[in-house]
């Protein structure tokens, strides 16, 4: 298992926009993928997972991955956050 | 045969089939299956033909309206792909033995229930977004149709109770012939669209939906206001004649496009466009526009999830001057409040949102979002001929407010080392009428004035517009109204500035020879109204309808006035 930490910087937190590209990356990878804010753990494939953490700007949060791909996965996704910017 | 009557809000006849855009009838039973695995099929089934649509629509929403609004169809489609959503359906299908169509919705209402009851508007909004597309998947189970103006691929009539935004952005012209509802009048929203999208339009027939089934034929008739359904041969011909006749008219219109608008003694008017959106400045220039008159900026703002950058702002602002050259643009600034609504800025529910906290009142309140949208159009004013305006004021003070934002904020951009136009001109709306009441102390201080009498009449008669049930007390040619008006164009004319009008009325037949007699400099209507203006205008003589104003502005009713008007300018 891999997993990465991002602090968002977006003013607007986790919002559709990104969310829906963050969540159709996520697809891509065989890899179970997961979102960690808080206490709380979400499947990174789920666009209502996500919207359902409202993430906050300043949120500190961190994303798994576990599988064949993880690798990959994982850095696709920061380049995602980053080009969305969503935080780094 | 039936035969109803609406308010004419769109001009042109249409002849096709009815399509009626209505919500589906999405109830169900719950049962026991014995083969969960073909309930299971089903639900993927549902989910494929679902997504499919999805796939057209957004295509055909990027196409119409740009990658944008196309945006939340993506956020759509990962909804019918969320493992989230679908596992759990798949797993009380095969756990509890139900079918497919109670287990999409209780596990769709879990869903919309928690997100419901999240603490942000946002969040809510997000309950609709679920809601809509399991309605869609609900629909394909039960093997009903679910309408989608955006796939109509076939010569329509739309008859619906009401246009919402959304539907009336998803019409396509090249297959929808018409439309006509149950309610609405000529300044509501389905209204003003099928004007800017030049399709025919009856709208407020009160029942044609209890009235027209699917697929028979119905005649549209936007210019006298009426609705035929199920026509006689003979009745069709007739229509089909008058069709022509209009098709005829319009191009004797057309031949006007590049003339300057003239009085038959010789005057001059500038006959403006009322717009949304850059788009909607092909249809100004192709109607021979000499300018814009109302540029509003609230369609930035609607139908998204947050508000709209400075960029964003500066492309829409520079695109619609720089496409209209030199003619003069009046940008309208932010007016929301009232019965245009923002969610996402969690405003209050009020209970007289008219009377409320809108346009200006809001803006500088909220001078974080006005400073952004004044910083975008100060940017933009090189690329042409820009002249701003403030909605809603109701005070000098308002005014002085609003104008020192927008100096700051050309300070500020200055120093950043940003262009700003050397001039240009500032005005204000005249819509509230304890404004047009002391026109002459605000026309020492604005450059123009433009009339918004849609407000200015609910404003002066006490009559909510959107009320049928007062609808009578909306009077244009009420000389309480005329008298208002002729006070701004006075005080205007007193310091040696403009006077405009960006209501309905500035583009209407009756209303026309009162205004050019009253000395109105700038008419500003409905794109499709201006050739029509222009034809007329050629046989007006402004000097002798100003002979007829002290007499006009005696009158006693609205039914004395047109009277008056159409015998002095043999109207029938």
């Amino acid at each position: 298992m891999v997993e990465k930490t991002f602090h968002i910087t977006s003013s607007d937190g986790v919002h559709a926009r990104p969310a829906t590209v963050l969540v159709q990356n996520a697809g891509k990878y065989e890899s179970d993928i997961n979102l960690h804010y808080k206490e709380k753990s979400v499947n990174l494939k789920s666009i209502m997972g996500i919207m359902s953490l409202g993430i906050p700007s300043g949120a500190d949060v961190k994303i798994t991955a576990e599988g064949s791909d993880e690798q990959e996965a994982i850095d696709h996704l920061a380049t995602t956050l980053k080009n969305e910017g969503l935080g780094e | 045969m039936t035969q109803l009557q609406g308010i004419a809000a769109s001009s042109g006849i249409a002849i096709a089939k009815v399509y009626r855009l209505e919500a589906p009838d999405l109830s169900y039973s719950k049962t026991d299956v014995d083969q969960p695995e073909q309930e299971v099929k089903r639900l993927h089934d549902a989910l494929d033909i679902s997504k499919n649509e999805l796939e057209k629509i957004k295509a055909h929403t990027k196409n119409s309206l740009g990658d944008e609004h196309a945006e939340i169809f993506s956020a759509h489609l990962l909804v019918l792909s969320d493992p989230e959503l679908i596992k759990p359906i798949e797993d009380k299908i095969k756990a509890d033995n139900v079918n497919a169509e109670a287990a999409l919705d209780e596990t769709a209402n879990m869903f919309i229930d928690m997100f419901k009851g999240m603490d942000n508007e946002y969040m809510r909004e997000r309950a609709a977004d679920i809601q809509d597309v399991t309605k869609r998947v609900m629909a394909h189970l039960l093997n009903v149709t679910f309408p989608d103006p955006a796939l109509i691929n076939e010569e329509v009539v739309i008859v619906a109770d009401d246009l919402t935004p959304s539907d009336t952005a998803q019409l396509n012209k090249q297959y929808v012939k018409g439309f006509t509802t149950d309610i609405g009048g000529r300044t509501s929203h389905s209204a003003i669209m099928a004007r800017s999208l030049e399709i025919p339009a009856v709208v407020g027939t009160k029942d044609i939906t209890s009235r027209a089934e699917k697929d028979v034929m119905i005649i549209v008739d936007g210019i006298n206001g009426d609705v035929i359904v199920d026509p006689s041969a003979e009745e069709i011909s007739r229509y089909e004649q008058k069709q022509a006749d209009f098709e005829e008219k319009k191009k004797e219109w057309a031949k006007l496009k590049d003339d300057p608008t003239k009085t038959a003694d010789g005057e001059h008017v500038e006959l403006a466009a009322n717009i949304g959106t850059p788009e909607d400045v092909a249809g100004v220039l192709n109607n021979g526009g000499e300018g814009v008159g109302l540029y509003r900026t609230e369609f930035l703002y609607m139908g998204k999830n947050q508000l709209p950058t400075e960029e964003e702002q500066f492309d829409a602002y520079s695109s619609v001057l720089k496409q209209m050259g030199d003619k003069p643009v009046v940008v309208r600034t932010l007016d929301i409040g009232g019965d245009k609504e923002l969610d996402y800025l969690d405003l209050p529910k009020e209970m007289n949102p008219f009377l409320g906290y809108r346009a200006i009142r809001l803006c500088l309140e909220r001078d974080d979002i006005f400073r952004v949208q004044l910083r975008a159009l100060l940017r933009a004013s090189v690329h042409g001929n820009l002249k701003i305006m403030f909605p809603m004021i109701a005070t000098l003070d308002e005014f002085r407010q609003a104008k020192a934002l927008l100096e700051e904020e050309k300070q500020k951009l200055i120093e950043e080392g940003h262009e700003v136009a050397e001039k240009f001109e500032v005005g204000m709306m005249v819509e509230i009428p304890a404004t047009a009441v002391i026109a002459r102390q605000f026309a020492k201080e604005v450059d123009f004035f433009s009339i918004g009498t849609n407000d200015l009449i609910q404003y002066t008669m006490a009559a909510d517009r959107m009320n049928e049930r007062v609808s009578y007390l909306y009077q244009p040619y009420n000389p309480a109204i005329l008298g208002l008006i002729n006070n701004v164009i006075e005080a205007a004319h007193a310091e040696g500035k403009w006077a405009g009008m960006c209501g309905e009325m500035a583009g209407d037949e009756i209303a026309i020879p009162i205004l050019l007699g009253l000395g109105l400099d700038e008419f500003s209507m409905s794109a499709t109204s201006i050739l029509p203006a222009r034809t007329q205008l050629k046989e007006l003589s402004k000097q002798e309808l100003a002979g007829f104003k002290d007499e006009i502005l005696s009158l006693g009713t609205s039914e004395e006035v047109v009277a008056f008007v159409k015998e002095k300018t043999n109207q029938t």
